[in-house]
């Protein structure tokens, strides 16, 4: 139950992206397209955000909130990042949505998701399954 | 409202997603990432898919559940109590029997993908990079890759 407290920040961020419509297709449409700058100003200046916190942490040694060290977890470097990552992008540009996205359009009303939701639920357990077989 | 619409302009959006990087890391080091959750969900339903030790698997991640049930019942709040009028986030053809099967297809590959790669926009693009670490900044060209070629191909 612990774990409960973190439906409060998933709140907050299912508004977030719902009210700047980075969970819309037409968005993610456009921003294939380059058609309009929105999204790229969104994840840019999140990434701007999370590189400053970051260097703070980093130069000043900030410790979490129990008064321990933050480690950064280190994402291996393979070809799962270049082949995966294609494959999502493929995904990503029919259904409108990544990750997070696919539980604000549910939430948002826009049922149809339920089915990019089951999609990506068998996707990922065909990867357990076919794990072992892949190049990485 | 007036303070609630001030969310759709990118400059309020961007940052407040950025702010979630720092949050995860002050409390418990956690990384921000949102496709881990599809894992979570997936040992749950089929127990004993993948992961050595199941148990401890579930009770380290189980906090990404509720983190998407959170954005879940965001999305709700959103479109339905803070907006005059909801709005609409699919095209109309997507609620159509083709369309489902669309969304199916596209939503493997979203799955199949972010695991694949381990992490999406959220744990790659946007903590990733963050962070910076390599892979997070190969990835995100890569997302881009496979989007730029469905988007040129069929839409």
């Amino acid at each position: 139950m612990k774990d409960l407290k973190y439906i409060l920040p998933g709140i907050l961020f299912g508004i977030v992206l719902t009210k700047s419509q980075v969970i819309s297709w037409f968005r993610i449409n456009s921003m294939f397209k380059f058609e309009e700058a929105h999204m790229y100003l969104i994840i840019c200046s999140a990434i701007a955000i999370g590189l400053v916190s970051y260097l703070l942490i980093k130069t000043f040694k900030i410790k979490d909130v129990k008064g321990g060290k933050i480690k950064i977890s280190e994402k291996e470097m393979n070809k799962g990042v270049v082949i995966g990552g294609a494959i999502f992008g493929l995904g990503w540009a029919v259904t409108g949505a990544c990750p997070g996205p696919i539980f604000a359009q549910i939430g948002a009303g826009e049922l149809p998701a339920i089915f990019t939701f089951t999609g990506a639920i068998i996707g990922a357990f065909l990867y357990t399954r076919l794990k072992s077989k892949l190049p990485h | 409202m007036e303070i609630i619409n001030e969310l759709s302009k990118w400059y309020v959006a961007g940052p407040l997603i950025g702010l979630f990087v720092p949050f995860f890391l002050l409390f418990g080091s956690k990384m921000f990432g949102i496709s881990s959750s599809f894992d979570y969900i997936c040992s749950v339903i089929f127990p004993g898919s993948n992961k050595e030790n199941i148990t401890d698997f579930v009770n380290k991640n189980r906090w990404k559940f509720y983190f998407v049930i959170g954005i879940t019942i965001g999305g709700w709040i959103a479109n339905f109590l803070l907006s005059e009028t909801p709005e609409k986030f699919l095209p109309e053809s997507y609620h159509s029997l083709l369309g489902y099967v669309q969304l199916l297809a596209g939503g493997i590959l979203v799955g199949f993908g972010t695991r694949y790669a381990n992490g999406c926009t959220s744990g790659h693009s946007i903590t990733g990079i963050s962070t910076l670490q390599k892979s997070g900044i190969i990835a995100t060209i890569f997302f881009f890759v496979g989007g730029l070629i469905m988007t040129f191909l069929f839409y």
